[in-house]
């Protein structure tokens, strides 16, 4: 590999962050000291050297994480470790935004100022911080003297703690680093978690509501203690693996497909189809991917499925791993779940210690491990390709497809990628059958599905519904508006998604259901606005959110939605260009073409709510307010 | 190479001296194939190998003979295809028999374990392919070094197939079509001897001349006979050897005393600027037409593109009318006229038309008659059952290190060689703005400059028993203590050669530019800054 590294020396501390992580170098080649007479006759790397790219997000996670920033000696200590290009790896930490590549303090606090919590109060809540504690935090800038104090707080998008709105995330880095979501935010309260007198309580205790006769994915949620594997065990955890290494890979798939069950991530692909396609692939290795980087704001299930039922998600990877041949599966948690990566981290040791996972699973010849790993704030990691992408190192960029994952996956090898919640419906189907699990919810939709309740309603949270319950059912069941306040608009699917009006609330909430009605369910986002909503500034926020999110590799998402935001703030400023007529038919426009030539589904859905909130609601027609 | 599964660099910094070859290397490490580099430096090459074995500079054939042994030893030779198609493999084996691990390791410097696993991986593989350049042949026992590299690829059986082979790498696109043209002392046309009367005979008829029965000299035979002044006249054609070769001071002298010197070349190089007579030719890549012969034996049309500037000329038409004048008309003949010519002479071009070779994008050869395909790989021959033709002999070479060693009045060895951006003596590439030009240095360890309180860009005089200059260090952790580094490429601010030894391998003719003693002095008075720790100048160095 070609490395021309900088001047920049790392600091012990960075060092050791790194030597953490990889062990401590074992040449001059690759960091440590030179050893005149071996290291001049003698130097390994190629092949093996460069297998450590995907380490590469983990070491700078490592640097970030003790000292708070990036700098350039530690990026260079990285690259001489890793055998990475210097520039490349910029590229790399430049990319996730919970990456500094300025020096920071190291007490960092993320406000939340996304959608849900706009709607609770987030606005508020930052004009009280920008009083009481100052102003956010900007990097330094160019030849600007640095000065960096002890904490500074900055704006945040989505953390996934939109049932507790307005929400924020506290990060202490050092050698023992802290991470404390904070939810129904409060100025006192936030002083009192950055004192220390207060941890966050709240958002320890995932609030999980039950609704309907069904809990296929949330009977255990605040039943059973989610750090223990043997009460897991004692309520019926890791039976539905003992019967999938019963009956076998090929019959576990057969199961699954009778299920009918489809992908809960977004796509809705036929899951035992899906496996079915990896088992066939004569190539090897496998891989299984768990996609639990649920980015989408207003999203929050797979958070307080991975915080309540950490076993489950093991035990439910384990079996996609022994059905489609995998020996590796992946899991990728959100950067910005400290808690859920903890309760996953725990889960996987003990299943390890307890041989459910490694050579031998449950004694059997089936060896399956899970590597975990922790993105680090960005939207875009969601998307399967660029997911990848992020595991193996390189910039989260998605790729062109065709090859698909079952063909050419991560490391360029058939790979099985799943979300959260599709996983965790497979033990349920194997201790039920597939037909059995078929009978629930509709004929095209079934099974259960998790909507995240969040927005102006009484009860926000995660509700389990069996699929079929309507728009108007589920949003009674969250206890519907505040008193005195009228329904605007209900928002599915999240920022990608669509805003329906207050007489489509009949709507099944079903794949078929709101295809029809040109919806969508995308992750299960409900979120609910009362029409004291300025729902103007709520289309800027999802314009700015995904100008802020675009990876940029492609030019239609890349200027669109620059364009599209910029459209927005002229009409919102009253200083369009040519008239409203004018200004619609631009972001039409942009967003067709976003739509038609965008790689990913970024792109594709960036207009999605815009355009449902101009052409369905009429916001711009004196529709909505 | 993009479908092997093994490759050895040996003796070659192709990342930076063959760039485009070493897209292909880097096309079958993406294939999977392991790469190793034997190099006394830690090049830019080695920075891509799996295993850089970076052996003390010409200790090639301890390396190869040890490596040798442990193939035998562990019952990995290739005995079936040794038995059928070689002969005197007992001589070599006895002869390897006293390269252990240990005598290997002391003569190399490369950890005995290490030559060991580079041993048995390349004899494992199914495919192996082994390449070199000028660091095997740059020395005065060049032909043994390629002996010991052809002897381990017999040894393992891998030529004459698929993905196997022994590939030496040219420096030119040409170089090939030289040798095929019989550009050499003792080959004409297709390499045939010229010291076999049937071939000269065949020659004579066609040309109507007489042929002297006996090869011709080679470069170094030259000069050798400049200085007896039996040589007295000298036609030069696209060489600048006034800057190129070794010991430039006796070669300045030697090119002066000539009676009579004539120069053909497209620039007008310090050697042309000696000359009596100088012929401005035109570029043969864009302003000619003919052949060229790459490093796979492919021989490729090259076509005109624009006429020649000024009074230049084409090459065939300056010998012509040479020719002419003394008194040969050869009737202006195009350059297909010239190679049907040699087609008609020599067989293993008979099939290549130039419509062909426009057809097939270029044929390898042997290529007999026009249905011929050309042959993908030579020695294929050597697996059918009984081989056909002459067996392949293994050569017993032993191991004998670089003419001059290191002594306290010169303790450093000068090691040369060339870099990226930049192309022999630079008559082609220092004329043009690169941001990787930096000039000419004397690259040193940085345990040396660190011992002796050279800082990086400090003026430093290097002296050998031939010359003396003066060049700035740059401190690289690609070399090893006692180990200096040049290039050729800047001769005129830094005239290399003029240190460089004139001892050369009577076999091949090369000179060993590739190990001479120096001593490196810093030129500074007094006092001088501290060199940076060597982690610091690690990340300088681009190790890693």
């Amino acid at each position: 590999m070609d490395l021309h590294l900088l001047d920049a020396e790392p600091t012990a501390e960075e060092r050791d962050a790194v030597d953490a992580l990889l062990g401590a170098p074992t040449s001059g080649w690759d960091g440590g000291v030179r050893d005149p007479v071996r290291d001049t006759h003698v130097a390994f790397g190629g092949h093996d050297a460069r297998a450590q790219r995907h380490l590469l997000l983990p070491a700078l996670r490592a640097v970030q994480s003790r000292v708070g920033w990036i700098s350039e000696g530690a990026l260079n200590y990285v690259c001489t470790r890793l055998t990475v290009p210097p520039a490349d790896a910029w590229g790399v930490a430049t990319f996730y935004a919970l990456f500094s590549t300025a020096p920071r303090p190291k007490r960092i606090l993320h406000v939340c100022d996304d959608i849900a919590c706009k709607c609770g109060g987030a606005e508020e809540l930052i004009g009280r911080i920008e009083k009481t504690i100052g102003p956010p935090h900007h990097p330094p800038t160019n030849g600007g003297p640095i000065h960096v104090g002890d904490f500074a707080w900055v704006r945040s998008p989505c953390l996934g703690l939109c049932d507790q709105a307005p929400a924020a995330l506290l990060q202490e880095f050092g050698a023992s680093p802290r991470e404390e979501p904070i939810g129904s935010a409060t100025v006192e309260r936030l002083e009192s978690v950055l004192s220390g007198a207060e941890n966050s309580g709240e958002a320890a205790h995932p609030r999980a509501k039950r609704a309907g006769e069904y809990t296929l994915l949330t009977k255990r949620i605040n039943e059973v203690d989610p750090t223990s594997l043997e009460d897991y065990r004692a309520a019926k955890g890791y039976a539905a693996l003992a019967r999938a290494l019963e009956i076998g890979a090929e019959a576990v798939i057969a199961e699954v497909t009778r299920s009918k069950l489809l992908g809960r991530g977004g796509a809705a692909f036929p899951t035992g189809r899906k496996w079915d396609a990896v088992a066939k692939q004569p190539a090897r290795p496998h891989y299984l991917v768990c996609n639990a980087d649920e980015s989408e704001p207003g999203t929050f299930k797979d958070r307080i499925l991975m915080e309540s039922d950490p076993f489950a998600l093991v035990e439910s990877m384990t079996i996609a791993g022994f059905a489609t041949g995998c020996e590796l599966g992946y899991l990728y948690v959100r950067g910005e779940y400290p808690l859920a990566f903890e309760r996953m981290e725990n889960a996987i040791a003990e299943a390890r210690k307890a041989g459910l996972l490694g050579g031998s699973v449950m004694g059997r010849s089936v060896r399956f491990d899970i590597e975990i790993r922790r993105g680090a704030g960005a939207y875009i990691c969601g998307e399967e390709t660029a997911l990848f992408n992020s595991i193996e190192g390189l910039r989260g960029e998605p790729r062109n497809k065709p090859p698909f994952p079952v063909q050419a996956g991560l490391f360029g090898k058939p790979t099985v990628v799943n979300n959260v919640e599709t996983l965790m419906n497979v033990p349920h189907i194997l201790l039920e059958s597939g037909e059995k699990f078929a009978k629930i919810g509709t004929d095209q939709s079934t099974g259960t599905r998790l909507f995240c309740v969040s927005g102006c309603v009484q009860r926000p949270g995660l509700y389990e519904l069996a699929f079929g319950t309507t728009a108007k059912e589920l949003l009674e069941l969250a206890g519907g508006l505040p008193r005195g306040k009228k329904l605007q608009t209900v928002l599915l699917g999240g920022a990608a998604g669509v805003f329906i009006r207050p007489d489509e609330l009949d709507m099944p909430l079903t794949f078929e259901g709101t295809r029809a009605a040109k919806a969508t369910l995308g992750s299960g986002v409900f979120m609910v606005f009362d029409d004291s909503v300025d729902l103007r500034d709520i289309l800027v926020r999802i314009a700015a959110f995904f100008r802020d999110e675009s990876c940029g590799q492609c030019v239609p998402c890349r200027v669109g939605t620059v364009r599209q935001e910029e459209a927005l703030h002229r009409i919102n400023s009253k200083k369009m260009l040519g008239g409203m007529k004018r200004e619609v038919a631009l972001l039409d426009e942009v967003g067709a073409a976003m739509k038609d030539a965008s790689i990913c589904g970024l792109g594709q859905t960036a207009y999605s709510a815009v355009e449902s909130a101009i052409h369905r609601l009429g916001i711009y027609s004196g529709g909505a307010r | 190479m993009e479908e092997t599964d093994v490759i050895f660099l040996w003796g070659s910094n192709a990342r930076d001296a063959h760039p485009i070859f070493f897209h292909h290397v880097l096309k079958g490490v993406r294939n999977g194939a392991r790469l190793y580099v034997v190099d006394p430096r830690r090049t830019s090459t080695a920075a891509w190998a799996d295993v850089w074995l970076g052996l003390r500079v010409g200790s090639d054939i301890a390396l190869a003979n040890a490596m040798a042994r442990v193939i035998i030893h562990e019952g990995l030779a290739a005995g079936d295809f040794i038995k059928r198609a070689t002969t005197d493999f007992d001589a070599y084996r006895a002869c390897v028999e006293k390269y252990t691990l240990g005598y290997a390791e002391q003569e190399t410097g490369i950890p005995g374990d290490v030559i060991r696993e580079a041993a048995l991986t390349y004899a494992r593989a199914d495919r192996g392919m082994i390449c070199w350049t000028l660091g095997i042949t740059e020395h005065h026992n060049a032909v043994d070094n390629v002996f010991a590299l052809i002897n381990l690829a017999l040894l393992t059986g891998k030529v004459g197939r698929y993905g196997c082979g022994l590939n030496p790498l040219r420096g030119q696109n040409n170089v090939q079509g030289g040798g095929d043209m019989g550009a050499i002392p003792n080959r004409l046309a297709g390499f045939q001897d010229m010291v076999d009367d049937e071939v000269r005979a065949k020659f004579e008829r066609a040309w109507n001349t007489k042929i002297q029965p006996r090869p011709g000299w080679n470069l170094t035979q030259m000069f050798l006979a400049m200085d007896r002044a039996q040589l007295t006249s000298l036609y030069v054609i696209g060489e600048n050897p006034a800057q190129s070769d070794a010991d430039l001071h006796r070669i300045e002298r030697l090119l002066g005393a000539l009676d009579h010197f004539v120069v053909q070349d497209i620039f007008l190089t310090k050697t042309a600027e000696m000359a009596h007579v100088v012929f401005p030719a035109s570029a043969s890549w864009c302003e000619a037409e003919g052949t060229v012969t790459n490093s796979e034996r492919r021989v490729q049309r090259v076509r005109k593109a624009i006429e020649p500037p000024g009074d230049a000329r084409d090459d065939l038409w300056i010998i012509s009318e040479i020719a002419k004048r003394l008194g040969h008309d050869f009737g202006n003949p195009t350059a297909e006229d010239a190679w049907n010519e040699m087609r008609s002479l020599a067989p293993i071009f008979a099939g290549m038309t130039y419509a062909r070779l426009d057809a097939c994008s270029g044929l390898q050869w042997p290529c007999y008659d026009e249905v011929h395909p050309g042959q993908q790989f030579l020695h294929a021959r050597l697996w059918s059952n009984p081989p056909e033709g002459k067996l392949a002999p293994f050569n017993v070479v032993e191991h004998e290190p670089p003419v001059e060693q290191p002594d306290e009045e010169f303790p450093f060895v000068l090691t040369t060689g060339r870099r990226l951006e930049s192309f022999n003596t630079g008559v082609q590439s220092s004329g043009y703005a690169s941001p990787l030009h930096r000039g000419e240095s004397v690259d040193i360890a940085p345990e040396d400059a660190g011992r002796m309180g050279i800082a990086d860009g400090e003026m430093v005089r290097v002296t050998s028993r031939r010359g003396s200059l003066e060049a700035p260090a740059r401190i690289d952790f690609a070399l090893k203590p006692g180990l200096v580094f040049m290039t050729l490429h800047f001769p005129d601010q830094v005239p290399t050669n003029f240190l460089t030894i004139d001892a050369f391998d009577p076999k091949s003719g090369t000179a060993e530019f590739k190990a001479c003693a120096v001593r490196v002095e810093g030129v500074l008075p007094g006092e001088r800054e501290a060199v940076a720790g060597p982690y610091s100048a690690a990340l300088r160095a681009g190790g890693g």
